[in-house]
């Protein structure tokens, strides 16, 4: 086995052992280009790593829960963290061990390095792993290049890297991570070039920043932007950034600073050094026989490239993937804080003002024909939003992750969760609507007259009562969904209350003590302006979990907005017309309310096939949601109408848990889910209330029926029925 | 696993290309296991296997009937725990009878051609199980049960 292979080394034939950018940068060194000292830590090591410590079937078997093409992405970032999290808690066997540090004191002692990733037989024509995996800026001794080292390694099951397999197809199972330790060349400007603009073939592409490349790879700063003309070489065009700061590296790592009021007047590159980056682009390009993707810095007048690798083409017509949209989920620290603002101050504000504004409107009191355009107007709100939280929300929800993989670096917990016990114990709209109901359920348990009078459909018994029952039902009287009326709504949360008041009360604040030891102990990893920055990103990690839960209340309440206009008007088209409007779509429901001639097309509802044999579920696996153990009977919610009938101790079984379906979580003893996911409302619920939880359990409402036994092991992600 | 029609196809496949099957059986309520070749009919209801009357699972079949049999692709490496696949069959035993014989040899010899010797043996007995439910463990910790039509 070949370990560590240098630069000047490496021949045509490794490219298996050391992957493309080792084999581009060995090329260009031995072109006689400016290309940094390198080492490359093979393939081969990480194969004996990952099996020797049995890692490799680990990992298997975290993605062999279910079918990877039906992970769904929150399910892979948590497959990648647990992924990560082992590799983190596993140490590369001493025999190893000592001859990568062995050759990296003997190459780069005391010299800052940069660690990349290599990954053989991923990049090519037709995909391009470029920023899916990790690299490491500004690493020194030998100690924190080999962490950083597990971490690039790691970084080959990095939630973007999986999402994008899955897209392609790709097997993963012979997967393979060779890693570049390069000597860390200190830049004053830096950047990309484009051989060929992929938008215009006549055309090449500079970009350049002042300082580090990363703040340019990874988004948190704005390059000036040249395009040359491809056989002069002239520039067509500058675009000038709006120049704030540049990344520069500090005793350990990098972070962005301030430029000088020169630095933000000029760019960062004159005339003759964009020839000189156009020429090295051109070089590349002649050495590969394709237009190049390269990375370049300048230190003093040296021109350095730093790496290399073909411009992923698609032929026209192709469809263009998705990988944009995986790295925008990976956001830093700056991006999310003003993403928090945006969110906080301008979108959330607006959704309930929405909300609210199309609460004043009552869609019954409309004629036929305002209906028909009021449910089209509510139906491009509700998609307008759905949008946006596609957009801002979920982007947002990286807050949690990324305070996650802080954590778990710094405290190394064995529970990869355990930073979710940290999040939890906010505001949440969802928890503030059952501690109403819980106050209520507690007065009905101590007076058993409340219970008698309730039982007996009374009303204003007791003041008290009827005072706390009716800020409720101003607030949150639209719980049950599917039932329009206020009476019946009363009616339905009376029964929920009497089957709450059936049992104990729940334990709240029982985490507060733990949570504020889990805090200081995080915070102890500090010192000073770091820990005021961990501090600031815990913060930011609190609201972004908060938000996963209340952003589906706020949109909950706009879908309930544009569901009471549709209901209403597939009321009057049965009255009218005397036809089941269950199966009509929204356009058609329009058509027929402004024409009382048109005759509606119907959707099919599929019928599932039917065998003589019997398949039944006995152990089904999901990911572990929320630790504990349950048994009890399942309530299998098909319909909003089943939550009605939702008994005290039973196990909440459904397809995902809606906003509009959490106040009968406190009742339950344990949850199952077949949307998988840690930071899904469902799990995070569960976790603020201490229920046993899985999630991600595929076809888990058609294999479990109402009434079965049920087991959830949230231990280990396993449902037993029977 | 979404249909029976799903499981029945992994079954298929399965038995397809397994030859080895590990038997169960029980005499005086002390379990016994044994490694059989064994043929599954198309429509999966009964498991055929050739053993001699003198051998120990026999006699426990003479005895007590219900079996369990387990079937499975393991490879003996460390991929097995994602990769490998184990059904158990639950059923009743019971010889052959003479009327049928013919069609079940001719079935069991197409899979294991080698063995024509052994089961046209005067000493030797075809046996049937004929299975009520499978179970079907799959990606480590899945388990799937398919109960069969009487």
């Amino acid at each position: 086995m070949k370990s560590i292979v240098y630069l000047h080394e490496i021949a045509d034939e490794d490219r298996e052992r050391v992957g493309g950018k080792s084999l581009a940068l060995a090329a260009m060194a031995r072109d006689r280009m400016n290309v940094p000292d390198a080492a490359c830590i093979t393939a081969e090591v990480y194969t004996d790593y990952v099996t020797t410590t049995g890692l490799s079937e680990r990992i298997l078997l975290e993605l062999g829960r279910k079918d990877f093409e039906e992970m769904r992405w929150e399910e892979m970032w948590d497959a990648s963290l647990r992924i990560r999290n082992m590799f983190l808690n596993t140490p590369i066997p001493i025999r190893l061990s000592a001859i990568l540090r062995d050759a990296i004191e003997g190459r780069f002692k005391g010299k800052a390095v940069v660690i990349r990733s290599s990954a053989p037989g991923e990049d090519s024509a037709r995909a391009s792993f470029a920023g899916l995996h990790e690299s490491y800026v500004n690493v020194t001794g030998t100690d924190s290049i080999m962490e950083h080292i597990r971490l690039v390694w790691a970084s080959l099951w990095s939630d973007a890297a999986l999402l994008y397999r899955q897209e392609l197809g790709l097997n993963f199972e012979k997967s393979t991570m060779a890693v570049l330790v390069q000597e860390m060349v200190v830049g004053g400007e830096s950047g990309v070039a484009f051989g060929q603009n992929p938008n215009d073939e006549s055309q090449a592409v500079i970009e350049a920043v002042y300082g580090l490349n990363q703040g340019l790879v990874d988004g948190t700063v704005e390059p000036d932007r040249w395009i040359l003309d491809r056989k002069t070489g002239e520039i067509i065009s500058h675009s000038p950034a709006h120049r704030e700061k540049a990344i520069l590296p500090t005793p350990e790592g990098v972070r962005p600073e301030p430029l000088t009021s020169t630095e933000v007047d000029t760019p960062p590159l004159d005339g003759k050094r964009i020839q000189k980056v156009f020429d090295l682009a051109l070089g590349a390009e002649r050495l590969f026989g394709a237009p190049q993707d390269v990375e370049w810095t300048f230190s003093r007048d040296l021109l350095y490239v730093l790496q290399s690798r073909p411009i992923t083409t698609r032929r026209t017509g192709e469809p263009t993937d998705n990988r944009a949209w995986y790295l925008s989920l990976r956001r830093s620290f700056q991006n999310l804080k003003t993403l928090r603002r945006r969110i906080e101050k301008e979108l959330i504000p607006a959704m309930v003002e929405e909300a609210q504004s199309l609460s004043r409107q009552d869609a019954a009191k409309l004629p036929d024909m305002e209906l028909a355009a009021e449910i089209a107007r509510r139906s491009q709100i509700h998609e307008r939003w759905v949008k946006i939280y596609w957009s801002d929300f979920i982007p947002f929800a990286h807050g949690a992750r990324l305070f996650g993989q802080v954590y778990n670096d710094t405290v190394r917990p064995t529970d990869p969760y355990e930073f979710i016990d940290l999040l939890g114990s906010t505001n949440m709209a969802s928890l503030e609507r059952n501690r109403m109901l819980e106050e209520m359920a507690g007065m009905i348990r101590e007076n058993p007259r409340f219970a008698e009078s309730l039982r007996n459909q009374k009303k204003d018994f007791d003041p008290g009562f009827t005072k706390v029952l009716g800020e409720f039902m101003e607030r949150f009287g639209d719980l049950f969904q599917g039932l329009a009326q206020s009476t019946k709504q009363r009616e339905a949360i009376c029964r929920l209350l009497l089957e709450m008041a059936s049992r104990a009360p729940t334990d709240e604040g029982r985490r507060s003590k733990d949570v504020e030891a889990l805090k200081n102990n995080f915070l102890s990893h500090f010192e000073g302006e770091q820990k005021g920055e961990a501090a600031e990103l815990l913060d930011l990690g609190r609201a972004s979990y908060r938000l996963r839960d209340d952003d589906n209340i706020y949109l909950g309440r706009i879908e309930r907005q544009m569901l009471a206009a549709i209901d209403e008007g597939r009321r009057r088209i049965e009255n009218r017309d005397a036809l089941d409007a269950k199966h009509i779509s929204t356009k058609e429901l329009v058509k027929t309310l402004e024409d009382p001639s048109y005759v509606p097309k119907r959707y099919h509802t599929a019928k599932r096939a039917t065998s003589d044999d019997e398949l039944k579920a006995r152990q089904l696996v999901g990911q572990p949601a929320g630790p504990g153990i349950a048994k009890g009977k399942a309530r299998v919610i098909l319909d909003p109408s089943d939550l009605f009938d939702f008994k005290s101790k039973e196990i909440l079984v459904c397809d995902a848990v809606e906003p509009q379906m959490t106040f009968v979580v406190p009742l339950s003893a344990g949850i199952v889910e077949r949307r998988g996911g840690m930071l899904i409302h469902g799990a995070i619920i569960a976790r603020e209330y201490g229920l046993p939880c899985v999630t991600g359990v595929p076809n888990a409402t058609s294999l479990i029926h109402t009434g079965d036994e049920v087991t959830v092991d949230g231990y280990l992600g396993i449902v037993v029925v029977g | 696993m979404k249909s029976a029609w799903e499981m029945r196809k992994a079954l298929k496949d399965l038995f397809n290309a397994q030859h080895l099957g590990v038997l169960a059986t029980q005499g005086g309520g002390q379990p016994y296991s044994s490694l059989v070749a064994f043929a599954a009919t198309d429509d999966l209801k009964y498991l055929v296997f050739a053993t001699t009357r003198a051998t120990r699972k026999y006699a426990n079949l003479s005895s007590e009937s219900r079996v369990a049999m387990l079937i499975d692709n393991r490879t003996n490496q460390d991929s097995d725990f994602h990769n490998a696949m184990a059904v158990t069959a639950m059923g009743t035993a019971e010889e052959v009878k003479d009327s049928e014989k013919d069609q079940l040899v001719k079935r069991y010899l197409a899979k294991h051609p080698y063995l024509e010797g052994f089961v046209t043996a005067p000493t030797c007995a075809l046996l049937k199980v004929r299975v009520d439910k499978y179970y079907l463990v799959s990606r480590f910790q899945n388990v799937m049960e398919l109960h069969l039509k009487p």
